[in-house]
Order: structure tokens, then sequence, then C-alpha cells
């Protein structure tokens, strides 16, 4: 089955994703977003004129809290496996505007 | 260019921080001004396992909010991702409602003023949406890295989307004023600017008639308005700036991508930020870890009961219960709630509301001002200033002795009565007054037939020497008394 999936696609999709992608692993990518493509589209083929979306798989909504402050992080705990810190904020490579 | 020949045609989105303990899929606070990274917890930083369960109270303030806009509360509504990459937003996506906000459509009154019109703007939707982290970058500090602070993380947010109704900077300025007054009275926000917990994005283009046509430029986005003035202002620098823009390019919408541009209030321009992303670009889809919630009618009737006064019915209350004027009504309500209540409290009291209105305006509204006060704060309780104005309208004291004790009551404890005594304001019995007259009579002869002679004015010099006799006198009387007296000579 053809879905029409091109390497452009892959390119912007990976572009969206931040990901850098050699010209093979745009090749394979190709094949393996056409297949999965593919594989959703089916279920285009059934009928579901009068059928509600569904928005959950689970049977269960209002999953509520009440707002009650719970204790945070210490501010050491947070910043532990930050790659960068400086002990109050995490470092990030600079943001501008 | 001659005279203006477009229509400025803007639409707003306002979000507005609510007023929550916790974060919105979380128990961390959402407490103002701590130090950096101390309200954090493995969700709001998106850890990987961690799983969001969602704060009622925010669609409790949402929904309280969609009513007042006169929004449709839809029986349920969901969750999506929004995705995106920035420092700030730990998660790589963020939470917020694509396709099912918890308010649809709704309108704002705009109440108009003595140079316009009183005029509805539709809104859109509003949805609730986590905010993100702030990122700070020091230049100075010579650090080539920026700090990124995730204690705002997960704040709930209400982004309320109006259509592009509005047709000038001024009348953007009037949205967002009426908007803000509402939403203090909702007490669903705390509306502070400062603290980021009311902020603004404009959708801003030109409609022009080219001949028979009528042609729109591209959309543009204006970002980082931090007052309604820095909106006014932008605002009317964007229509000045598109319009050169199409005479050169000529381009119309959809021939050039929306744009997104950034408003730098000291350089007093818009300057460009980024071509927009397209919606799509975002790749919205349901978030698996958030069931979705029911809305049911009677929470929502519930909520619609519990609203309480709005401005609009307040200016209307103002106006038909006490017969002030749309710009008295105006003034006490856009003081706020309290300000109504305190009105009311004294008003109440007198014959005639007005006089109400006119010392709270002049006296009470410009001692709070000066003393930098709120209401709360204020020494004067309706009580005492309902007795003082009771006594003026009584005739024991005129209006500036009136505001001796007034000022008294500022200074002191005690009651409007005990202020008069301190001030040896005592109220001058009909016998002494009398006398007055009469000694007074005696010592102007002239003036007495001016007066007969149908020179009403001829009173004022001995109103003025009957406050040298007695500066407790009351003038309004002694006038009175005296034109009696005179009459009943002959």
């Amino acid at each position: 089955m053809t879905t029409g999936i091109e390497s452009k696609d892959v390119l912007k999709v990976a572009k969206l994703a931040k990901l850098q992608l050699t010209e093979e692993e745009v090749k394979r990518l190709v094949d393996e977003l056409s297949q999965i493509v593919g594989y959703v589209d089916q279920l285009s083929s059934v009928d579901t004129t009068n059928v509600a979306p569904l928005d959950h798989v689970l049977d269960v909504t209002d999953a509520l809290r009440d707002d009650i402050v719970i204790s945070s992080l210490p501010r050491e705990s947070a910043l532990s496996n930050a790659p960068k810190e400086d002990g109050e904020t995490f470092l990030v490579p600079p943001v501008l505007g | 260019m001659s005279s203006v020949d477009y229509q400025l045609v803007v639409g707003l989105e306002v979000h507005v921080q609510l007023k929550t303990l916790t974060k919105l899929f979380c128990g961390c606070s959402t407490t103002f001004g701590a130090a950096p990274n101390t309200q954090t917890c493995p969700v709001c930083l998106g850890h990987p396992g961690t799983l969001p369960v969602l704060n009622r109270e925010a669609i409790r303030l949402a929904i309280r909010t969609g009513l007042a806009l006169n929004s449709t509360i839809p029986p349920t509504t969901k969750w999506d991702r929004k995705n995106y990459f920035y420092p700030d937003l730990p998660k790589g996506y963020q939470i917020s409602q694509f396709d099912q906000p918890i308010c649809q459509g709704g309108e704002l009154k705009l109440p108009g003023d003595e140079t316009s019109s009183p005029r509805t703007i539709r809104i859109t939707r509003a949805h609730l949406e986590e905010d993100a982290g702030k990122s700070m970058h020091d230049e100075s500090s010579g650090s080539a890295d920026s700090r990124i602070d995730l204690n705002r993380t997960g704040t709930p947010l209400l982004e309320i989307v109006s259509e592009p109704d509005i047709r000038s900077a001024e009348e953007a300025k009037q949205y967002l004023t009426e908007l803000k007054l509402l939403l203090t009275y909702l007490q669903v926000s705390d509306c502070n600017m400062q603290e980021g917990s009311l902020r603004v994005d404009a959708n801003v283009n030109l409609h022009l008639q080219r001949g028979d046509e009528l042609v729109a430029t591209p959309i543009v986005e204006i970002k980082n308005l931090n007052s309604f003035r820095a909106v006014e202002r932008a605002l009317v620098y964007e229509a000045q700036r598109q319009r050169e823009v199409f005479e050169d390019t000529g381009q119309r919408i959809g021939e050039a991508p929306k744009q997104t541009r950034g408003w730098d209030d000291n350089l007093q321009v818009t300057k460009v930020q980024r071509e927009k992303e397209e919606s799509s670009d975002y790749r919205y889809f349901p978030d698996p870890d958030l069931v979705p919630i029911m809305l049911p009618e009677s929470w929502v009737t519930e909520l619609k009961s519990d609203l309480g006064a709005l401005p609009a019915a307040l200016r209307e209350r103002l106006k038909t219960e006490f017969g002030l004027s749309q710009y008295d009504a105006d003034v006490i309500v856009n003081q706020g709630p309290d300000m109504v209540a305190y009105f009311e409290a004294v008003a109440s009291n007198l014959k005639d509301a007005k006089r109400a209105s006119n010392w709270i305006q002049q006296d009470v509204m410009r001692t709070l001002n000066d003393m930098e006060y709120s209401l709360a704060d204020f020494s004067i309780k309706a009580d005492d200033l309902a007795k003082l104005l009771q006594l003026i309208e009584a005739g024991e004291l005129d209006n500036s002795r009136g505001r001796d004790v007034y000022q008294w009551l500022l200074d002191h404890p005690g009651t409007p009565e005990e202020g008069m005594k301190a001030l040896g304001i005592a109220s001058v019995g009909s016998d002494d007054l009398l006398d007055l007259c009469k000694q007074l009579i005696g010592e102007h002869p002239s003036a007495v037939s001016d007066f007969k002679a149908g020179k009403k004015q001829a009173l004022g010099a001995m109103i003025g020497a009957a406050r040298k006799l007695n500066p407790n006198a009351n003038p309004g009387k002694v006038k009175d008394l005296l034109s009696q007296l005179i009459s009943h000579e002959d």
C-alpha cells in the first residue's frame, strides 16, 4: 500500500522533533513511517458515520484533585538531574528574546 | 498619505493566571516571588513516569469566567498536547485544549463613555492550559548560559480569545479594562500585569478600500505587550507600519506568512520575532495521560447562581436605584466591589445619593490615593461617613466645616459628633440663631432696605458678618431666617 510518505515529510517531522538524520536514516524512516501510516490508514476504511469520537481509551472521567498544596522537591533534588545548573537555576545554551 | 483610509482590525488573546493555590496538574504552590526552582516536583519538571492530576479549582474558576462572558459550557471538555521545544517547557509539550475548550463562544459588552458608544465584542473561546517556566538571560553577567526557573511551570492559565471585532487602539484598551474589571469582580485572577498574571497578545491587520474591493493585509501577532498602554501604542504603531508595507509591497492576506512581532517599549516599535508556525506544526493530539472531564449541568447551574453582582449589572443598579449618572456609576464600579459596597452603605442612609457619590469621588478616593491605602485600611468606615453626611444633610454642618470633621476623623479615632465637639463646632440653637439674625438686621439697615427693594444678593454681606459673629452658624439657615424675618417686617 502506498501512503505517499516522502523523504520531505520525514525531514519536516525530523525538523519539528529537532532530529538530525543521515540520508540512510531518512530512507529507512520513509519505509517505516509508510508502514505505520498505512496500517493506520486501514482504519479509514471503516464507516464511522454514527460513531462518537473516542477521546480516551479508559472508560473513566473526572479524575480531579482538590486545590491543596503539597510540599515541593528540595531545590537540590529538582536540579540534580540537570546536565548543567548553578545551584539555583537550570543552565541552558543562551535563549534570546 | 493624507488621511486614515483603512480600518484597523484587532483580535486579542488574553492569558489569565487563575487564582488557585496549586498548579494545574500537581500540588506545587503557585505563590509568586519564591526563590527559583523551589516550587517544582517530578510532575511539573516533566520527569518520565509521572502522571498529571487535574486541579478541580481551576475548572471551577474557568467555568465561572465563561459564565460571566456568556460562553457556552459544554457537557465535556478534554486535554490535548501542543508540541514544541523551548528550554522553559520541560516536557517538550504544553498540556492545552485544542478542539473542545471549556468555554465556547461568548461576548464582552463595553459600556462606552463620553466619546464612544457601547459595543459588544464577541468571544471565540476560552481554554485552560499550563504556563511555561521563566528564562532569564543576563548579558552583563558574562555567562554564556540562560538560567531557567521552573516555579511557574504548570500554573493554570485561561486563554480568552476574542473575535477580530475590535476596531481601534482605544477600543482594545476599553476591552482589556472591562475584562480585567470583570475578572477582578469574579475573583478568578489577581490580574497583576507586573507579576505576569495577565498577559496580552494582539492579532492585527488592516482592511483597505481599493476601488470596489475590500483588501486585507497579512495578519501580524504582537507579543510582549506588558501594559494596556503598550497595547494601545503598539496597535497605533502597527497600523501605520502595515499601511506603509502595503504601499510598498501590495501584499495581501495569504500572500505572506503570518508574522510574530514583539513590542519594544523603549523604542516604541514592533520588531519581527519569527514567521508564525502553522497551527498544525504544533501537532496537537489528545493527551493520553488525562481523561475527559464531565461538566454536569447541575454544577454549571450552581456556579451560575454564585456569580455575584458583576460590573455591568452594578452600573445599572447605581443608575436606577441611586440615580447616579453613567459617569459617576462608572467611576465607583471601576474602583471594585469594596467601593461599591462602601458607596451603597453610605448612600442608603442619605436622602441624596449624589452627595455620597461626590464625597467618595472627591474626598475618599483622593485620600486613598494620597495615602496609597486600600479601602480595607481606610479609617473612616461607611457608617461614620454616612453619619457625617447626614449631619450636613440636616444642616448641622456646611460642606466646608464637614471637610474639617472629615479631616479630624482621618487623624483621630472617634465619631463625627465627637469630631464636631473637638473642633468646637456646636450646632447653634434656634433661639441663638434668632438673636443673631435680629442683631444683623439691626446693624445692616441699608442691606435690609436693598433686600426689600428686590436685591436678593444684599443678604450676602449679612451672611458674611454672621460668620464672624458666630462661626458655627450655618450660612444656609442664617440666609433662610434673615429673608423670613425681613419679609415679615412689613
